[in-house]
């Protein structure tokens, strides 16, 4: 609807992005914060070299609260676990994966509950 | 005259036993090749000016030559051990030395690149080592396994630095510069070889370094690419496939490529038995530990056992050329006591 | 008889143990009431068959002789044994006493309690011959309540370097059952001292207490006390661990009559679940425990959680799933299953994955890398030399990468989507119209076995290369060279692949032995199948591992999977090699 649509912001605007999603992440796999974007993961992924997903930029969307394209993709992984065995960081990150589809799922729950509420 | 055992006969050893023999002591180089300069004799030319290798190994030999300085070849260090009077060392030839103080210059040994073996080297002929890389620049001999001329050469930084995966923690410092300074002399060399450097963080931390880096792109045309190769494969025509992700892009990256140069990393060599006899401490990264970082740099948990150069931590030429002559300095601050 | 026998003592007794009945059968008829309707069927049908005899069999060597605890340790399986078995006796030869004694009819509190009521020195068939019998089979059991009371301060004594924490409520029902026995040789004891009669222990127990204490004033409080300490016990069953013993029976039957874990029916794991006895046995084989100190995700633990109603998220993701407890399981729960049951699906149901498989070719043999064969060229590459030595017409499915087999994706609990995965791959292959399916990942192997039903021949390349080697196609040069082999999880307990890597192995090098083999090999620690264990930790196992198989210096470590290679090869000096690699290597020598 033309009248109403703002404009996305081009930018990160870093202090508006709800962080829950990825503080529930970093708490249940913390080995997330040394990742250092090398993108080894990305280049061994099983499912990245097949369909749209990448993992690394995935990873740093998500700790930069950054989700549209997170929910979009995290779905294309196939759980190999090749990414977890090449991180030179010994960042778990097939579990990465995992608890980020669950703090989605949760989101989501809560989502729906407070529009019910209302 | 108080008596000095350095174990190792690299750039360390070879300049901090021509400091003490200036200073006074009675010196034994201890070295198990048959050669002195470590692996610096297997260096073409050194960053970031190019300066020749072999110049600054013979000049530092030649201040070596000193009447106090007696040169053991071809002996190893079997063990150490520490008595009342000072160190008493077995050696390969049956014989033992004594001294009052034991310097540690054993350098470093180079990261076995097969243990990557995502990569192939050993199972890929042009898949090679940065080791093996300067010999090549050193013979002049650029071409590959079956004698032609590479098109395209990928240097890979941080093989085995920066990597849990392979136990090493830390960061070898000397392998970008020793990649970017490589790429330069192959494009000297031949300007019709393309070369491209896999980087995770550029690291250029000494004077000029960053001006060599500059002078790669902007001169010889050196094309640097952010993301960490992880996997090479033979193409049916014997060329390598090399897959990356392209991370300032975002998406994943596959490229052929004739020669893959592994940026090998240094790995410590504390790990000697005498070492282990005498209970030199070593830290988390295993390479020797110093008592104080700022201070005693040189100093070991053990007194009179001192170490120079990279057998403490990777290091550069120019800096372990000054390490050991401190290291020189301690010793003789030591004996001043 | 002419009077019927009672005492106002034995209603707790009664009470207890009618209540236990009612609601034992109340909850197997709820159970079967559950069950699918062709689980149903396979009850009617196996009820009048041979398997039930089977499973009467089973009931007798594993629940009341514990054939499977001996194996694990002997002091362990004898305790066990002492207490199920001397119990049992004691019931059945309690019975035929008493029923013989009163000539067929009597309430069936009276063989309990027959000593009460039958306290003089009787005279019928056999009856002498009884009284020694009971007493043998009462000595049985309070040797095994000796042992457990043992294990409870000190478990080394049975053999165990931990045994169950447990908690207040099972503790109190654990007592009353400790109780039982030295409360029964107490009260029979008084009776036979008393009235000058009793077998080898109750008799002269007796006699020797007749002479110091007032038995005439113990009598009856003991036999109270005797019928007390039952009514607890079977009051406090259900809800504590004992009621395995009226589950496992249940369990045992299920299993022959052919009822299947399913992910639609959650009776059979409930029955499992509460079949568990915990007996601890799993605590000691799990390396989490041995070699990280990780105490609180062992079977017997992540059991325990699931019937008290406790969070277990962590404990189901915090598993190797090696299956080295379910190897040992004296009740033989399939531990692996019901931890990959427990971990939770958070992918949609209705997401579709993109994979397209757009691949087609024909051929005679696939063959499958699988992810993780990529990580290792030197395994593929061998591999393709050894299948273009054999001569067969094959076709590299995944040479340029290609869909996960889906299992990762099922023991990560995402269920739908990893049946996607399958569906995507199984039409690969088929369109092939191959015969035979090869891969080098014990991982797909155990997934393309189990849930793809190809009905083509699938073989781990182990399997392949043994085959090659005896029909002759493929010939090797033995290597001067002494290795030791690693079973993988994945091939070994989980496939049942023990031989055929040995076989070619022998072929090709000198194969040694190593401590922990087979069913008893260690996990190398990178297993996918644990979701949370950091990276270290995995190291630190691998490490372990890798010290026991070169314990004895071999030349090699040989193994059969990729990420076993992969583990083991950073986690030691000596050489580590898959086998296919040392084929190919004898394979050149010639």
């Amino acid at each position: 609807m033309w009248g109403y649509s703002i404009a996305k912001s081009q930018s990160i605007v870093y202090d508006q992005n709800d962080r829950t999603i990825i503080n529930y992440v970093l708490e249940q796999e913390p080995s997330l914060r040394t990742c250092m974007a090398c993108g080894g993961c990305t280049s061994t992924c099983s499912a990245g070299n097949l369909v749209p997903f990448n993992i690394r930029r995935l990873n740093t969307l998500l700790q930069r609260g950054e989700y549209s394209q997170v929910k979009k993709e995290i779905y294309n992984c196939m759980l190999c676990g090749k990414c977890t065995i090449v991180c030179p960081r010994g960042v778990n990150i097939r579990n990465v994966v995992l608890k980020t589809r669950e703090a989605i799922m949760n989101s989501e729950k809560s989502d729906a509950n407070d529009t019910n509420a209302i | 005259m108080k008596h000095i055992a350095i174990i190792g006969g690299g750039p360390a050893g070879i300049e901090s036993a021509a400091s003490l023999a200036q200073l006074g002591y009675r010196v034994s180089l201890i070295e198990k090749s048959a050669e002195l300069g470590g692996h610096l004799s297997q260096m073409f030319t050194l960053f970031p000016d190019g300066r020749n290798a072999a110049e600054v190994l013979s000049e530092l030999i030649a201040h070596a030559r000193q009447k106090n300085i007696n040169v053991m070849l071809n002996t190893e260090v079997i063990d150490a051990q520490r008595n009342l009077s000072g160190f008493t060392i077995t050696l390969s030839n049956q014989k033992t030395v004594t001294a009052d103080a034991l310097l540690i210059a054993t350098g470093f040994r180079l990261f076995n690149v097969a243990r990557k073996e995502e990569y192939g080297y050993g199972i890929y002929k042009n898949v090679i080592n940065s080791l093996q890389m300067e010999k090549k620049l050193r013979t002049g001999d650029l071409t590959m396994a079956n004698g032609q001329m590479p098109k395209r050469v990928v240097f890979l930084h941080c093989v085995g630095s920066r990597d849990e995966k392979v136990g090493n923690n830390y960061c070898s410092k000397v392998c970008c510069v020793t990649a970017v300074k490589q790429a330069i002399e192959i494009k000297k060399m031949n300007p019709e070889i393309e070369t491209f450097c896999f980087y995770m963080d550029i690291r250029m931390f000494g004077p000029y370094y960053e001006e060599l880096y500059r002078e790669a792109q902007e001169k010889w045309k050196v094309v640097f690419v952010r993301g960490k190769i992880s996997e090479a494969a033979e193409n049916i025509d014997g060329r390598l496939q090399i897959k990356a992700e392209d991370t300032l892009i975002g998406k994943p990256l596959r490229m052929q490529c004739d020669m893959l140069v592994a940026m090998a990393g240094m790995e410590s060599t504390a790990d000697a038995k005498f070492a282990q006899t005498l209970n030199v401490a070593r830290g988390l990264n295993r390479f020797y530990s110093s008592t104080d970082n700022y201070l005693r740099y040189n100093n070991t948990n053990v007194e009179g056992v001192f170490t120079a150069g990279t057998c403490t931590a990777p290091m550069n030429i120019i800096d372990t050329i000054a390490n050991a002559r401190a290291a020189a300095l301690s010793i003789h601050q030591y004996f001043s006591k | 008889m002419t009077q019927m026998p009672f005492d106002i003592f034995v209603l707790p007794f009664t009470l207890g143990m009618s209540l236990l009945f009612a609601y034992l059968l109340l909850k197997y008829a709820h159970w079967i009431w559950l069950l699918p309707t062709d689980d149903k069927l396979r009850i009617l049908k196996g009820f009048f068959s041979q398997k039930s005899l089977r499973a009467c069999g089973e009931i007798f060597m594993e629940s009341l002789l514990h054939r499977k605890i001996f194996r694990v340790d002997k002091r362990l399986g004898f305790m066990h044994m002492s207490l199920a078995f001397g119990w049992f006796l004691l019931i059945v030869i309690g019975a035929i006493e008493a029923h013989t004694y009163a000539g067929g009819s009597a309430p069936f509190y009276f063989p309990i309690f027959f000593r009460f009521f039958v306290p003089y020195e009787a005279d019928f068939f056999l009856s002498s011959v009884y009284v020694q019998l009971m007493d043998a089979a009462l000595l049985l059991v309070l040797t095994g309540v000796g042992m457990a009371f043992a294990k409870r301060f000190k478990s080394n004594i049975v053999g165990m370097k931990k045994t169950t924490k447990l908690r207040r409520r099972d503790k109190a029902v654990l007592y009353s059952l400790w109780l039982i026995f030295p409360m029964r040789l107490l009260a029979e004891s008084t009776t036979s001292g008393l009235h000058n009669s009793g077998g080898f222990l109750t008799g002269t127990l007796g006699t020797i207490m007749s002479y110091i204490l007032p038995l005439q004033y113990m009598e009856y409080p003991l036999w109270w006390g005797y019928s007390i300490v039952l009514c607890i016990f079977f009051l406090g069953l259900p809800t504590s661990r004992y009621m395995h013993i009226p589950t496992e029976m249940v369990l045992i039957f299920f299993r022959n009559w052919g009822i299947k874990l399913r992910p639609d029916n959650p009776i059979l794991e409930e029955v499992m679940i509460l079949s568990c006895p915990r007996c601890g046995i799993c605590i000691d084989r799990c390396q989490l425990n041995t070699n990280l100190n990780i105490n609180d995700t062992q079977a017997v633990y992540f059991l325990q959680r699931i019937r008290r109603n406790e969070d277990y998220t962590a404990q189901a993701n915090n598993c190797l799933m090696c299956g080295r407890c379910a190897s040992v399981c004296p009740v033989g729960i399939d531990l692996n299953a019901i931890r990959n049951r427990r971990r939770l699906n958070f992918t949609p149901k209705e997401v579709v994955l993109p994979y397209d498989n757009k691949q087609q070719r024909q051929a005679k043999v696939v063959y499958f890398a699988g992810c993780m064969g990529h990580l290792t060229p030197h395994i593929k590459n061998a591999m393709v030399k050894i299948l273009q030595a054999s001569g067969d017409d094959f076709w590299f499915m995944d040479e340029e990468g290609g869909v996960c087999c889906g299992r990762p994706m099922k023991l990560a609990g995402q269920v739908d989507a990893a049946r996607q995965l399958m569906d995507k791959n199984r039409a690969t292959i088929l369109q092939s119209g191959a015969t035979v399916l090869v891969t080098s990942c014990p991982i797909c192997y155990k997934v393309f076995k189990e849930e793809y039903n190809l009905n083509i021949s699938i073989l781990h390349h182990t399997e392949y290369i043994e085959q090659l080697l005896k029909s002759g196609k493929l010939k090797v040069t033995r290597q001067d060279m002494m290795a030791v082999y690693h079973d993988p999880c994945e091939l070994g307990r989980g496939s049942g692949i023990y031989e055929q890597p040995r076989n070619v192995l022998s072929a090709v090098a000198n194969l040694t032995e190593s401590s922990n083999e087979r069913r008893d090999s260690l996990c190398c620690g990178g297993s996918l199948a644990n979701l949370t264990l950091p990276s270290a930790k995995k190291h630190e196992l691998a490490k372990q591992t890798m010290q026991v198989l070169t314990a004895n210096n071999p030349d090699l470590v040989a193994t059969a999977c990729p990420l076993c290679k992969r583990t083991l090869q950073r986690a030691g000096d000596t050489l580590v090699m898959d086998i296919a690699e040392v084929v190919a290597k004898a394979m050149e020598c010639k």
